[in-house]
């Protein structure tokens, strides 16, 4: 559409003015087509050569260094076009225009010179630009003389983009809290105005008027739009949103997750889920929490997870297994790796404790504190995330109570931990008494495991956590 | 230097900062002098950024004085791992920032002072700022054999430099900033800005190395406060201002409206490492696998800091075809950056077949990669 409003253009440019009086009563009667004529009968998209002004400290060449913008994109006026570089100073060079870029001068790394062509602008709407003046020189005030607005006496500063984009919105700018320079609106007030217009009716906008910037000649009386505002209430009017669908490519690590995870459908997964009474854990671990933190470290809930697991697994090694592809063998892993999912910037990793087998539980939180920091300043090692045979996913620090995880390849077996709530229980003498409780989420392999042996290495775990004392029996 | 309160401070910079035009008219003064209270490299670049957005400078200039606590900051345009050892940077908690100016790499700890003079584009001049230096470093101690140079280093015995500078100029304001070198940890300064990273092209601004020398090694009297002192003294002299420092503190918001928000942008992977030119690396390292020698040859285009293509040469049959393919294609995209590539080879073995050979033959192939970034 645009092309084609530049070719229709360059036909008349000879018989410019007849064309104003013609078309400009006749865009009276379609809105639409009011943006259409307005904008190409008056300037017929003059092309200008926007020139690289003056840098300063006698400067004559630069080298351009990135382009924000390429050919065919719309700028408005003070927008980005590149950054160029001479002898250790940066400059952003910005556009005197409004309008569509047509053609860029200099490929990356070549060198401007000053006073050249930069970029070749379309210019969008009469704005009587004189080409020769230079950006640098002309103080701000007198660029936006034109982008003024009195609204209720308000002046108003904002770019015609914006105002259009206000129009196309029936937005009063004098409503609108700019937080640009100067208190200038930019796009992003106009969004955040509609975005918290939704689902409410405009108001009818009894008097402003906004002003296209056609020649005095021609007034411009309501156009059927206007009738419309006048009708007051409960027509409600849909929100028009201008934002776009973004689509990018999956690269990197989700690129690694998409694989992982189709890989982890494929087996399996059946559920078990169970509710821990934590109350004598949370005391055991308030007092042995500051032994910990006099021998450097800190304790938390999961090294005695961990541990507990651990003791599980050794009655239930098959919980510790891995199938192969073919579902041909079963290996029993002697070493007990349990992973510990961890959510960072990236997204999800999971370090794994070693030989948790033969750790005490105050190893296991030293251990824990290295991967976590570590991981947080993303430099775990591939030793410390490969190898895992088993692994716990806290979700409940960020919340949640039960969950369904996806076991991880080519492990067979995974809980998540819900939050620990603190909620009332029956005791066996029927008194109602105030309990910790967590809620644990295990997915297991059906192929080797069945429920039954999920159910009996929860209760031995469960049991372990409600009584931390029976842990010491068993304790290697 | 004359400290006041805190809080009179923010009321009359919000004033300032906010009315500029307010400002102009009610203040008698050409200038202002300004300290930052953070020694967090992002929050002080931020506060750059904002006032070259935000202020209106037509008939004033400002000062800003800031510290950073341990940090690299490269230039606009370059590449990160041209010019610095990343690999030090992390083991040693030492932040990476690039700043929106150009030119070259510094290092900056509490031992050194940035200066930031802001102007209009029109009053922009860098040699007049830096002779305004060197005058208040000889006020300061006549002794100095200090002068500037065409490449507006600040050179200290003729041979040395203390200084470095860089400008940026936006659409009406302009800055420019140097570095001093008053007690800063020469040894660590060397060391991480020495790139171990070979085969790399690019068309990234390159670094000039100098030898450097700290200010307080030709005189151990002296330090970064009295420095900052001696600059602020004769800047207010010469705009003829009050000679009192307002101090501003960068993260806050009613001062600085919106200036968290260009903190956050300056500590982003896609500021730091995704502006860096498009660049190529072209290199090979040696493996040592239980008794052979392997010569594995990488080339990698990487461009917005993404692998956008990637070609690993192994010896034959060393790893299954299969999987080499894969390890391309996970590479292709992803970001160039030892996390984000150890993360994924580590989830990628969990879909390989589980053979211990084969795992311990990626996981030192991936740990060789790993070293290139």
């Amino acid at each position: 559409v645009c092309i084609h409003r530049v070719r229709s253009c360059s036909s008349i440019r000879f018989i410019k003015s007849k064309y104003v009086c013609v078309f400009d009563k006749s865009a009276l009667k379609f809105s639409h087509q009011q943006r259409l004529f307005r904008t190409s009968a008056v300037s017929c998209g003059q092309i200008v050569q926007f020139k690289l002004s003056d840098i300063g400290e006698g400067i004559t060449e630069v080298t351009v260094k990135e382009w924000y913008i390429k050919e065919g994109d719309s700028v408005s006026q003070f927008d980005s076009i590149c950054e160029v570089q001479s002898d250790k100073a940066s400059v952003t060079i910005t556009s005197r225009y409004d309008g569509i870029i047509r053609k860029l001068h200099y490929n990356l790394d070549e060198i401007a010179c000053v006073g050249k062509p930069l970029v070749d602008i379309e210019i969008d709407a009469s704005k009587g630009v004189a080409p020769e003046e230079d950006v640098v020189e002309t103080p701000p005030m007198s660029h936006e003389e034109h982008t003024h607005q009195e609204i209720k006496g308000h002046k108003t500063l904002a770019t015609p983009a914006v105002r259009r984009l206000a129009m196309e919105n029936n937005i009063k700018l004098s409503e609108v809290v700019g937080t640009g320079k100067d208190n200038r609106i930019l796009k992003e007030d106009i969004l955040n105005y509609l975005a918290k217009q939704t689902g409410a009716i405009l108001p009818p906008s009894p008097k402003a008027e906004i002003i296209p910037p056609l020649p005095k000649s021609e007034t411009v009386p309501a156009a059927p739009k206007d009738k419309a505002r006048k009708i007051p209430v409960p027509v409600s009017r849909p929100i028009v949103f201008s934002g776009k669908d973004k689509t990018e490519p999956i690269t990197g690590f989700h690129k690694a997750m998409v694989k992982t995870m189709s890989a982890a459908l494929k087996i399996p997964h059946f559920g078990y889920c169970d509710e821990i009474d934590l109350t004598q854990l949370v005391q055991l671990r308030e007092e042995l929490k500051p032994l910990a933190q006099i021998r450097g470290v800190k304790l938390s809930f999961m090294p005695f997870f961990i541990k507990a697991a651990s003791l599980g697994l050794l009655q239930y090694p098959i919980l510790n297994a891995s199938l192969d592809e073919s579902c041909q063998n079963v290996t029993y892993k002697a070493s007990h790796n349990i992973g510990v999912a961890m959510d960072t910037e990236q997204g999800l990793i999971v370090p794994n404790v070693k030989n948790v087998q033969v750790c005490s539980v105050f190893e296991i939180a030293s251990e824990l504190n290295r991967l976590q920091s570590l991981g947080s300043a993303g430099q775990l090692g591939t030793n410390d995330l490969t190898g895992g045979t088993f692994t716990l996913s806290n979700i409940g620090t960020i919340g949640g109570t039960y969950a369904k995880p996806v076991i991880l390849p080519p492990e067979v077996a995974i809980g998540a931990l819900g939050k620990i709530q603190v909620l009332p229980r029956f005791n066996g003498k029927g008194e109602v008494f105030k309990a910790q409780i967590m809620n644990v989420s295990w997915s297991a392999d059906h192929r080797i495991i069945d429920g039954a042996t999920m159910a009996r290495f929860s209760n031995l775990w469960k049991s372990y956590l409600e009584n931390p004392a029976s842990m010491l029996l068993d304790l290697k | 230097m004359v400290l006041q309160s805190l809080l009179k401070n923010c009321l009359q910079l919000s004033c300032i900062l906010r009315t500029p035009k307010a400002g102009f008219r009610s203040t008698t003064s050409g200038g202002l002098i300004i300290q930052s209270t953070s020694s967090d490299v992002y929050q002080n670049l931020a506060v750059e950024d904002w006032i070259l957005d935000h202020m209106n400078l037509e008939n004033r200039q400002v000062l800003f004085l800031w510290r950073n606590s341990p940090a690299v900051v490269i230039g606009r345009h370059q590449n990160p791992w041209q010019e610095c050892n990343l690999r030090l940077l992390r083991q040693k908690n030492i932040k990476l920032a690039r700043r929106r100016s150009g030119g070259g790499t510094v290092y900056h700890d509490l031992g050194n002072i940035n200066l930031t003079f802001f102007t209009t584009r029109k009053k922009y001049e860098r040699m007049e700022n830096l002779k305004l230096v060197v005058k208040a470093l000889k006020a300061l101690r006549p002794q100095l054999d200090v002068h500037v140079t065409d490449r507006y280093d600040i050179l200290l015995d003729g041979q040395y430099k203390i200084s470095g500078t860089a400008a940026k100029l936006g659409r009406t304001t302009a800055y420019h900033h140097c570095t001093l070198l008053c007690n800063a940890d020469k040894f660590v300064l060397s060391s991480v800005l020495k790139s171990p990273y070979k085969g790399l092209k690019s068309n990234a601004t390159p670094s000039v190395p100098a030898s450097v020398k700290n200010l307080f090694e030709e005189d151990p009297s002296l330090t970064c406060e009295m420095l900052l002192d001696a600059i602020a003294e004769e800047y207010a002299t010469q705009h003829q201002i009050d000679r009192h420092i307002t101090l501003i503190n960068p993260a806050d918001e009613t001062v600085l409206p919106g200036i968290n928000n260009k903190t956050e942008e300056l500590e982003t992977w896609e500021w730091v490492y995704g502006k860096t030119p498009k660049f190529s690396v072209s290199t090979c390292f040696n493996m040592v696998y239980k008794d052979s020698f392997l010569d594995v040859k990488v080339d990698m285009d990487v461009k917005h800091g993404r692998i956008e293509v990637c070609n690993i040469d192994l010896p034959e049959q060393w790893l299954p075809p299969a999987l080499c393919s894969e390890l391309v294609k996970s590479l292709t995209g992803s970001k160039f950056c030892p996390n984000e590539t150890t993360t994924l080879a580590t989830m990628l073995l969990r879909v390989c077949p589980q053979d211990n050979e084969l795992h311990s033959r990626w996981n030192l192939l991936w740990e060789n990669m790993v070293m290139l970034m």
